[in-house]
């Protein structure tokens, strides 16, 4: 039940529009089926698998709108929760910044976001996964523990000006973390794929083993200012952060890194290297995403930072509305153009520095300067003329991402890697690893 | 947690509250919210069909959860109402052990055929990997309580509350935010709601019935001039009570060094507004701070984050087994720690209570997510490392033999595992006043309300900030500080704290939004202290420039 086709969708959704009296509505109807495994000390800890579809409908009058949900799709049903809906809407308060739902958009072609083999991952698939790791692991006096979370699922929009938007997807997202026995050494890696087939479990795990005994026995050195090559991982959590932060009220209002001493905005302006362009694109073939978004506004390709500069911000509609200003879909997608050079390759060219497998517990410090705090963990290393000298204790930074971007030195190889919350959850980016001068690191951790 | 367990506000500022929403919840209208769905009686036949087909496919052991969340938002901007969302969540959780191993399944279809189908998928899951299983389940006793049942002892419904009422006071705190030089406001009020039905193959049938409820705002001032803003976020705490905490009693409210109020048991949201806003623009002209070795004296609505991360985070004993290595992390409070029985986590006055039943908490319930009763235990005891936080399949390693009871699931779609319960700090045995503390500290900074967060993955390396810092000099208060931050190692930290105030500035704080476990789960909980006050610690100054 819980995947519907796109047939099967409009019709429910066209049943919901029929039975409104109000000025409008607006009806979402999203499934969801997912699985997981979780395992640890070697072992399978915990697995399941969840199932649910809800039907959500918005009805207004004028600025008053209510919304009520239901999971049952018999036409009393159906008609049952309009009628709740109106209700809602004519005893709520007048919202001000309430607009009507769109007319039918014009979408690009659809994005490959569904892949059947993923949608067919049973528990003995997710049991193997775990063997994977745990097998090899216990063989070198090694301790794994991991997780594999996949899900199918599908999301359809209908509205009483004649939209109607559907997408399905699959996703698959498996972390493992391996641990010397002597508790000295941790490596971790992480991968996120809409097609289970490039999925690797067992090459994977043995990237995670070989960190895991590197990094034993890591020796101290000072805090300061390092060069550092990150990993895609690493950079992707920071780099994450700033586009997440790139709403354009929020700019206007003067609440924002990207607000203008003085009253304005940042864009247009240059605010980091000219290296740096970061764009969206729900039909990139690595880190496809659907051609629509909330309210059933239309994605597209949009430049977020070229060259340096920032080209465009994120507005939603109403505040478009009132800047005159075109309203932007939020991007499902955040990529990053890379380079041609290797993480080995930058290793090569670096002569002191520090290797950053990923980072962990990054938090705000300061909105006004995008300040971040947060560690390394699970495999960070000193390099020394071209080499990897010696696994280091980790370090905890502060430091921002404009700062950091404007301190670039060399971008390397993109990644796909998850923009958190696992295949369900805050989507996929394609992020280069990248060499980075002068990154600030303020103490020392005796964390493993 | 996950990305997709919240919901940002629309347009709220940097630092933007962010609400903990399950994957599953929906909206719904009050009315439905306030009609029970089934009896216990019905709920208790749905639950046997689960344990009497489980047993059939030779589970050894079953737990049924049959849960209804609720939650209402009322969120509001300056003089907008932005939303009033009612939310349901209603299914069923089905835990089996089958071979040694655990399986879990979760659905919406809460019917007879519903539940016989998802216990067939859980008890499939535990076979399917019972084939990797290296240690099987052992699972603590716990008594079996037949047919009981807990409630929050709650004096106001909030679900009950009109949501015109929720609307006017929100506003009027914005408005009073505004008149006193804020740029912006947001605000809003949270309420959680969890009908929660419990019943194990062991005989026990538990129906329990938990509020929660979490009024705040974040107030901004930018000077668009000097292109700097501030935010003052508020004085609430959430709480394990009723509307009732909204009541903002005169006797609650507690006049706190820097001229500054503070909040018990009940809070005065539209007081707090009015000082946000003024305190936002002295924060924007205060002084950066010079980095350094301080004496910090941490107040209660700050401290609770520091206990949550370096006390709270590192007793729980699936981090220190390895349960959660690949994500949380583990601990560095390692057993042969505990074994020793000499481990000196804080100083002799240190003393830490882990606690499932105190009135007010968040952690508060009668019964944990695997029918085991709630109690106190201690964690740490004059300075000394002596238990943690452990649940019915992980008791058995530490020697003891019943459960501490604090296994918690988010909601009904997500499996159950062991979660913080509320760690307190004990307050002081003699008698001390916060005036009296400061008016030792000959160099130092008075910290009140927590602010950013980071901790290392075995609980060594943290760095807090807060919301408001006053600058002390020769016991004094002496104008308000900003740039500030703290590093400290966990184990030091608590050993050099040389003073704690007595009983009577108790008070407790805490989060709804704990995360942890794959896939990543809330747990709310409460931390209790007086103010506290640590010699030495290192701060840094945060303070950047970008272009």
């Amino acid at each position: 039940m819980a995947i519907l086709s796109k047939e099967e969708a409009k019709k429910i959704l066209d049943k919901v529009i029929g039975f409104s009296k109000a000025d409008g509505v607006e009806a979402n109807l999203n499934g969801n089926d997912g699985g997981n495994i979780r395992y640890a000390r070697n072992s399978v800890s915990t697995a399941g698998e969840d199932s649910n579809v809800s039907l959500s409908v918005q009805t207004y009058f004028g600025k008053k709108s209510g919304t009520a949900t239901i999971n049952e799709f018999d036409d009393a049903s159906l008609e049952k929760v309009v009628r709740r809906a109106e209700e809602l809407a004519k005893l709520a308060p007048e919202n001000p910044e309430f607009l009507e739902p769109l007319p039918q958009q014009t979408y690009g072609a659809e994005s490959k976001t569904f892949i059947e083999s993923t949608a067919k991952i049973t528990p003995d698939y997710r049991a193997q996964a775990a063997a994977d790791s745990i097998i090899p692991a216990t063989k070198k006096d090694i301790t794994a523990a991991g997780f594999l979370e996949d899900n199918r699922g599908f999301s359809a929009l209908s509205n009483s000006k004649g939209l109607f938007a559907y997408n399905k997807s699959t996703g698959v997202d498996f972390t493992v973390t391996m641990r010397t026995n002597d508790g000295t050494g941790s490596g971790w890696v992480a991968r996120n794929f809409n097609d289970i087939s490039k999925l690797n479990t067992t090459e994977a795990s043995q990237i995670a083993m070989e960190k895991a005994l590197q990094s034993r026995n890591a020796k101290a050195i000072e805090p300061g200012k390092y060069t550092v090559i990150l990993e895609p991982n690493a950079a992707a959590d920071l780099l994450g952060l700033m586009i997440g932060g790139m709403n354009a009220r929020q700019a206007d209002e003067g609440r924002s890194y990207l607000s203008k001493k003085g009253g304005g905005t940042k864009l247009g302006e240059k605010i980091v290297d000219e290296r740096v362009n970061i764009y969206t694109d729900p039909w990139n073939e690595e880190v496809p995403v659907g051609n629509w978004a909330s309210g059933g506004m239309s994605r597209k390709k949009m430049d977020l930072i070229k060259n340096g500069t920032v080209e465009n911000l994120i507005y939603d509609r109403y505040w478009a509305s009132q800047k005159n200003a075109e309203p932007t879909a939020f991007p499902g997608n955040r990529i990053m153009e890379g380079g041609n050079a290797s993480v080995e390759d930058m290793i090569k060219d670096t002569k002191k520095g520090v290797l950053v497998t990923r980072f962990w517990y990054i938090r705000a410090v300061d909105p006004q300067t995008l300040l971040y705090t947060g560690l390394t963990r699970d495999g960070t290393f000193y390099i020394e003329n071209g080499k990897i000298k010696h696994p280091i204790k980790n370090f905890r930074f502060n430091e921002s991402p404009i700062i950091m971007l404007n301190n670039l030195e060399t971008l390397g190889k993109q990644m796909r890697v998850a923009s958190g919350g696992g295949p369900g959850g805050g989507g996929s980016s394609l992020i280069p690893a990248m060499k980075i001068r002068d990154f600030t690191f303020s103490s020392l951790s005796d964390a493993v | 947690m996950k990305r997709r367990d919240f919901i940002h506000l629309a347009g709220m500022g940097s630092g933007a509250m962010a609400l903990p929403f399950s994957a599953f919840a929906h909206e719904v209208e009050i009315g439905q919210l306030l009609t029970p769905l089934l009896d216990t009686s019905q709920k208790k036949q749905l639950a046997d069909i689960a344990l009497n087909t489980a047993k059939s496919l030779g589970a050894s052991y079953t737990d049924v959860r049959i849960g209804r969340y609720l939650n209402q938002f009322v969120t509001t901007r300056e003089k907008k109402v932005q939303g009033v969302t009612n939310t349901e969540s209603f299914g069923v959780g089905i835990r089996v052990i089958a071979n040694g191993t655990w399986g879990f399944a979760a659905s919406n279809s809460v019917t007879p055929d519903g539940i016989k189908k998802t216990t067939e998928r859980a008890v499939a899951i535990a076979k399917a990997n019972s084939k990797f299983q290296r240690e099987p389940v052992k699972l603590a006793g716990t008594p079996s309580y037949g047919e009981v049942s807990w409630k929050t002892p709650i004096v106001k419904n909030g679900f009950e509350v009109p949501v015109k009422e929720k609307i006017e006071l929100l506003l009027n705190a914005n408005a009073k935010a505004m008149e006193n030089g804020a740029s912006f406001v947001n605000s809003l009020i949270f309420l959680v709601n969890e009908q929660k039905y419990f019943a194990s193959s062991e005989g026990s049938y538990i129906d329990q019935d938990v509020h929660r409820t979490w009024p705040n705002f974040q107030v901004n001032v930018v000077d668009r001039q000097s292109g700097q803003f501030k935010t003052r976020s508020a004085f609430s705490a959430p709480v394990g009570m009723g509307y009732e905490y909204l009541d903002g009693k005169a006797g609650d409210k507690i006049k706190a060094p820097g001229d500054i109020i503070l909040y018990n048991k009940s809070y005065d949201i539209v007081e707090d507004a009015a000082m946000a806003a003024q305190q936002a623009k002295q924060f924007i002209a205060g002084k950066s701070v010079e980095p350094g070795k301080y004496d910090l004296v941490l107040e209660p609505s700050h401290l609770w984050l520091t206990i949550h991360e370096s006390v709270g985070h590192p007793t729980e004993l699936d981090r220190v087994l390895g349960y959660e290595a690949n994500y949380a992390g583990t601990s560095f409070l390692t057993m042969d720690k505990w074994q020793s029985k000499n481990f000196k986590f804080g100083s002799d006055i240190v003393n830490f209570v882990a606690d499932k039943t105190q009135p007010g908490s968040l952690g508060s319930v009668g019964y944990d997510d695997e029918g085991v009763k709630c109690k106190s235990w201690e964690l740490i005891k004059d300075g000394v490392l002596v238990n943690y936080q452990a649940i019915r399949d992980q008791i058995g390693m530490l020697g003891q033999k019943e459960s501490h009871g604090c296994c918690y699931s988010q909601s009904w779609s997500d499996v159950q595992f062991q979660r913080m319960a509320n760690v307190s700090l004990q307050a002081g045995k003699k008698s001390l006043t916060p005036e009296q503390l400061i008016s030792n500290v000959e160099k130092g900074i008075y910290i009140v309300k927590d602010g950013s967060f980071s901790i290392d993955q075995q609980r060594y390396n943290f760095q807090f900030g807060g919301v408001l810092f006053f600058e002390i000099k020769n016991g004094k208060i002496a104008g308000m500080l900003k740039d500030v931050a703290y590093q400290a190692n966990t184990q030091e930290f608590w050993n050099s704290c040389t003073e704690i105030c007595d009983e009577r500035d108790y008070r407790l704080s805490g989060a709804f939004n704990d995360g942890k476990g794959q896939p990543s789960q809330s747990n709310a909980v409460s931390h209790g202290s007086a103010t506290a006050r640590f010699n030495g610690v290192n701060v840094i100054n945060t303070g950047r420039t970008i272009l």
